[in-house]
């Protein structure tokens, strides 16, 4: 009887938790047991019945396609490191006469009047406005329809289905007229509001809540009286944390490195992204009288993938598991 | 009828009026979640696209201003050669690009899978890397490095003597080709590798027990599992191709000449009619046209995927 009380004075907060952490305990079990069978079997090699050892000659040839994805960075990086005139005389894939790697650095910032700089923080103002919104549509459009049955779901997924197959130009034109027609374009708004639609990013949160919380979680917390916000915050929202991370991150790939839509939406390159401008620097080769600024090109483009390589290297573990809960539905 | 009849003369608390309430009862609390996404994807795609369709009926007259049309705009399509040299660009590429870059990721994901790599996180990781460069700059790197004056092709030549030119008309459409597939390789990779591991190991080792051989244990597990993403994969590369832009535009004025015509891929030609030309209305023709035929690809294809898959 006293026992009783106690449960019913713990509230339904406490319960939520322990439910929780039960799950979560659960899912570190599981986890467990299959990175060991996993690790087992890559000892064992059954999954190799024929040869269980590892082979040399696949991993030559992997090798020479692990080459031809990596030896544009190599190029990228040696020729950093050349100025303007060792760029066009010396060869490609040796060093110059001079290092000039933190020089085109420290000019890239400075060319123009550090206009560099100026399309960097454009760009993430783009990122964090347009991929962040995007990422919190995507977890509460996603999540909405995984886990309600409501008028008009069918039909949401219906024109959502269709509009992935709808070319971006069907759409650049007209979204281009009707943003001039509201003075939009121009604007940061006219990059931002288009960023903010990933339907990619809309279906990976739709199978990804569908498998991570599950139903009867969230009914536990509706009987003790969480309002649906107060449940999608507390109990669905650290589920489909590793989800995600894999949304955002396919997020902001697709919003830096964006160059079709602000071709169309901005003239004024006080606005452009980092994409828009190198594209700029490298036309100035040959407008008349331009002067030709590869080694800037090479080092700010060296400049603009060096924060997504690190982002790739440092969350491999998310986009991973992501695209494998992606799927693991079809 | 007598049920009908015996329900509504049935007190008001029996479990079968209760059922009959809740089923007419909707449930719109999914709304609460999902109206922010279709407020925004309503404003940047439906009206857009019915815009599109609604300007593709205009035309804009030196005298008498935009007027009503009708087809005209579709029916000068058909005649314009421009766009159907554009269009069949486009095919050839997909015909080719899209199996070479899907076989490649495809026999790297089950390289990936097989466990016989040494390294298996380095190869995955340095495969897929390249998803994280922009068009941009990666049109640019291969575009330097395609130069016959100071890039390697330049090298190489000087070096050996030859007169290789990857830039020349004939072979330019491959070299924009090993750019796309440099670029998509690894993310298709990726999407295959995923779907392969999550075959539970319990039917590998089921496999092992009754003596498959680890070609049979590919052709009979790996290959259909891998079916499913292949439909998908083959989906949107055929869409991406078809709107190929970004690198034939990028290397406009990298090529020598006017290898790369305004009207190159129709989403180029289109662009250039809408920006440069002023044609806004036959663009939005251009472009509806563009779409109903990947669609009508597209669902083809896919179609023919779901049916294999039926069999």
């Amino acid at each position: 009887m006293s026992n009783a009380s106690n449960v019913a004075a713990a509230g339904p907060g406490e319960r939520e938790r322990d439910a929780r952490k039960a799950e979560r305990r659960r899912r570190r079990r599981v986890a467990r047991d299959e990175r060991a069978e996993r690790a087992r079997a890559a000892r064992s090699g059954f999954a190799n019945v024929a040869n269980p050892r590892r082979s040399g000659l696949l991993t030559l040839v992997c090798a020479v396609f692990a080459v031809y994805c990596l030896f544009p960075f190599f190029y990228l990086l040696v020729n950093a490191t050349k100025t303007q005139a060792d760029f066009t005389s010396t060869f490609g894939l040796g060093l110059g006469r001079t290092f000039a790697l933190w020089d085109n650095i420290r000019t890239v910032f400075t060319y123009d009047g550090g206009i560099f700089g100026r399309w960097f923080l454009n760009t993430v103002l783009y990122v964090v406005a347009g991929a962040g919104g995007a990422t919190l549509l995507a977890i509460m459009g996603g999540y909405g329809l995984a886990k309600f049955r409501f008028p008009g779901r069918r039909a949401v997924f219906a024109v959502i289905i269709g509009a992935i197959s709808v070319p971006g130009i069907a759409l650049a034109v007209p979204q281009f007229l009707l943003f001039a027609k509201l003075n939009l374009t121009n604007t940061p708004w006219a990059m931002i509001i288009p960023s903010l639609v990933s339907t990619f990013g809309l279906y990976l949160m739709w199978i990804f809540s569908d498998q991570a919380v599950p139903t009867e979680l969230l009914e536990a917390a509706r009987v003790d009286g969480a309002g649906e916000f107060r449940t999608f915050f507390q109990v669905s929202l650290p589920l489909l944390a590793p989800g995600i991370v894999t949304t955002a991150l396919f997020a902001i790939v697709a919003t830096w490195n964006n160059y079709f839509l602000p071709l169309i939406m901005l003239k004024d390159s006080d606005w452009y992204p980092l994409t828009i401008g190198l594209n700029q620097w490298k036309d100035q080769a040959s407008t008349a009288g331009g002067q030709a600024i590869q080694n800037l090109v090479i080092t700010g483009s060296l400049v603009t993938i060096v924060p997504l390589v690190i982002a790739f290297l440092c969350l491999q573990r998310y986009w991973q598991s992501g695209l494998a809960a992606g799927a693991v539905k079809e | 009828m007598t049920q009908a009849a015996s329900n509504v003369a049935a007190p008001l608390h029996t479990p079968v009026e209760q059922v009959r309430v809740n089923r007419h009862r909707a449930d719109w609390r999914g709304w609460k979640f999902v109206w922010p996404f279709a407020l925004v994807f309503v404003f940047v795609f439906v009206i857009p696209i019915m815009y599109a369709v609604y300007i593709s009926f205009f035309q804009q007259r030196m005298i008498g201003g935009t007027r009503f049309v009708g087809f005209d705009n579709y029916a000068r399509l058909l005649h314009d050669r421009q766009f159907w040299s554009a269009v069949g660009r486009v095919a050839l590429f997909t015909v080719v690009q899209v199996p070479v870059m899907l076989f490649l990721a495809a026999a790297m994901a089950l390289a990936l899978d097989s466990m016989k790599l040494h390294g298996t996180r380095f190869f995955r990781i340095s495969t897929f890397l390249p998803y994280a460069v922009p068009a941009v700059v990666s049109t640019l790197i291969w575009g330097f490095m395609y130069g016959a004056k100071y890039g390697l092709v330049g090298s190489f030549n000087g070096f050996f003597g030859t007169h290789l030119d990857v830039l020349a008309p004939g072979v330019l459409l491959a070299s924009i080709g090993n750019i796309v597939t440099w670029e998509f390789t690894g993310y298709n990779m990726l999407i295959f590798y995923s779907s392969l591991s999550t075959i539970p190991h319990s039917l590998y080792e089921a496999a092992s027990i009754d003596g498959a051989s680890e070609w049979q244990i590919v052709r009979a597990i790996k290959l259909p599992e891998l079916r499913g993403s292949l439909a998908i994969t083959v989906i949107f590369s055929i869409i991406g191709s078809f709107q190929l832009f970004n690198e034939p535009s990028i290397m406009q004025n990298m090529v020598p000449g006017n290898a790369i015509s305004t009207y190159y891929t129709p989403n180029m030609y289109a662009y250039n009619l809408s920006f440069s030309g002023n044609q806004s209305n036959y663009a939005a023709a251009l472009a509806i046209a563009m779409a109903v035929i990947t669609m009508a690809i597209a669902y083809v294809v896919q179609l023919r995927s779901m049916k294999e898959q039926m069999r």
